[in-house]
């Protein structure tokens, strides 16, 4: 287990998008490894050619207009379901739909 | 281990209840399909046998099964089947059954939600289901839903598990600002009151009955009774709120809600100022058995767990005068 450089609390591993990145537990500080950062980029980058080009988007199936939030809620994405959400769902959120 | 005696009664009483008890059979094994201190429940062929917690509140107890056996509530909630005859002797009372302290209770088998597959499930209807026991006027005299209770043990299950850390206090600050009524230490605002609720809604809380083509219904009456209805919108409306349910699951659930005339939100536009106070405890609830679960087990709260963990970081930031509710 890494050690953060900064406030030497437990640093834990999380995969986004096939990337490996570290976490913090103490200060949440992310670290990434040598060509990490590089990976990120060309992910954003692959998913920004990806979005719909701007003139007349179509009318997509799972297209919902922004559902009213708290405002403590967190950050809304403005992507569909699943990029975002499957990765959570994926881990500890099927267990905690089933839970008290 | 007593659990083990537990299971081991309950698979017994469900036997007995499937069929006499001399008949020759091929019933599959028992199967434990929970085991916790707070229900231990055994199926064995078409029949389900529940021991309720030891301290379950008997009259209580009493008035939520024939809650879930009133004929104004067939196709919402799942009907229990009549006491087991067997049981504890030692323990008086004539219509309840025990096993080692534990009231038992028995019910017919019903198809549960599938757990690997979440996209699959019924939200809408549980939505509808949920309308519909809300909008049913009470059958009888009944406890208060037990959401406000349930969040205050887990708030206090997390203080014993860990007193004092600091990485609980955005939990902790998010839990003393909701309202005293939220916090199960006042009663429930007139105007939010005496809806008939179920008081703890998730996925695991919805089977098919027949098993397993039937209907959808509501399973699981320990915490129901009066209350805010907008409780039991509560655990998938903060699931969304803290990022985890997509925008468009929810949507699904609440306009199905909606279109059930379901009573606990307005028929439309932001739901949220029904929503806002119940969500706020539901996210304190959860962030706090996080806590005390991931303690348990030795490890950190994971992922999930860290982003309801997280949006009581930002409850506990949130200036007072947005909060649709004062604390009281």
């Amino acid at each position: 287990m890494m050690q953060c450089p900064k406030c030497h609390a437990q640093m834990q591993t999380y995969n986004r998008n096939g990337v490996q990145i570290e976490q913090c537990g103490g200060c949440r500080g992310i670290f990434l490894d040598y060509g990490e950062l590089e990976s990120l980029t060309r992910l954003e980058s692959q998913w920004t050619q990806q979005a719909p080009p701007a003139p007349a988007p179509p009318v997509a199936p799972q297209a919902y207009p922004a559902a009213p939030a708290p405002a403590w809620g967190a950050p809304q994405h403005p992507q569909h379901q699943g990029g975002h959400y499957g990765h959570h769902r994926q881990k500890g959120f099927g267990r905690m739909l089933f839970s008290s | 281990m007593t659990t083990t005696a537990v299971v081991r009664a309950l698979g017994d009483l469900a036997h007995e209840s499937a069929h006499p008890r001399a008949a020759s059979c091929d019933c599959a094994p028992a199967q434990v399909l929970a085991d916790r201190a707070d229900g231990a429940v055994v199926r064995r062929g078409r029949i389900v046998a529940k021991a309720h917690a030891p301290d379950t509140d008997g009259p209580a107890l009493t008035s939520r099964l024939a809650l879930a056996a009133t004929p104004a509530l067939a196709g919402v909630l799942l009907p229990p089947l009549p006491a087991p005859r067997s049981g504890d002797p030692s323990r008086p009372g004539p219509a309840q059954t025990y096993v080692q302290g534990r009231p038992v209770t028995l019910w017919p088998h019903g198809a549960p939600v599938d757990p690997s597959d979440p996209d699959a499930a019924p939200w809408e209807a549980a939505a509808v289901l949920l309308a519909r026991l809300h909008g049913t006027a009470p059958p009888g005299p009944l406890p208060p839903m037990r959401g406000p209770a349930k969040a205050a043990l887990a708030v206090a299950r997390m203080r014993a598990a860990r007193p004092g850390d600091p990485a609980t206090r955005p939990v902790l600050a998010a839990w003393h600002g909701l309202p005293a009524w939220a916090r199960d230490e006042g009663p429930t605002p007139a105007h939010r009151a005496g809806f008939l609720c179920h008081g703890d809604l998730h996925l695991g809380q919805l089977v098919r009955h027949p098993a397993p083509h039937g209907p959808w219904l509501l399973i699981d009456v320990d915490d129901s009774g009066l209350g805010d209805a907008a409780w039991d919108l509560a655990r998938p409306a903060a699931w969304y709120a803290a990022g985890l349910l997509p925008p468009g699951i929810w949507l699904r659930f609440l306009n199905a809600y909606r279109s059930a005339r379901g009573p606990a939100v307005r028929g439309g536009g932001d739901p949220w100022p029904e929503l806002d106070v119940p969500a706020r405890a539901l996210t304190v609830q959860t962030a706090a058995l996080a806590f005390a679960k991931s303690t348990a087990e030795g490890r950190r709260p994971d992922e999930v767990e860290q982003m309801m963990i997280d949006a009581c970081a930002r409850i506990a930031s949130l200036p007072p005068e947005l909060a649709v509710e004062r604390p009281s």
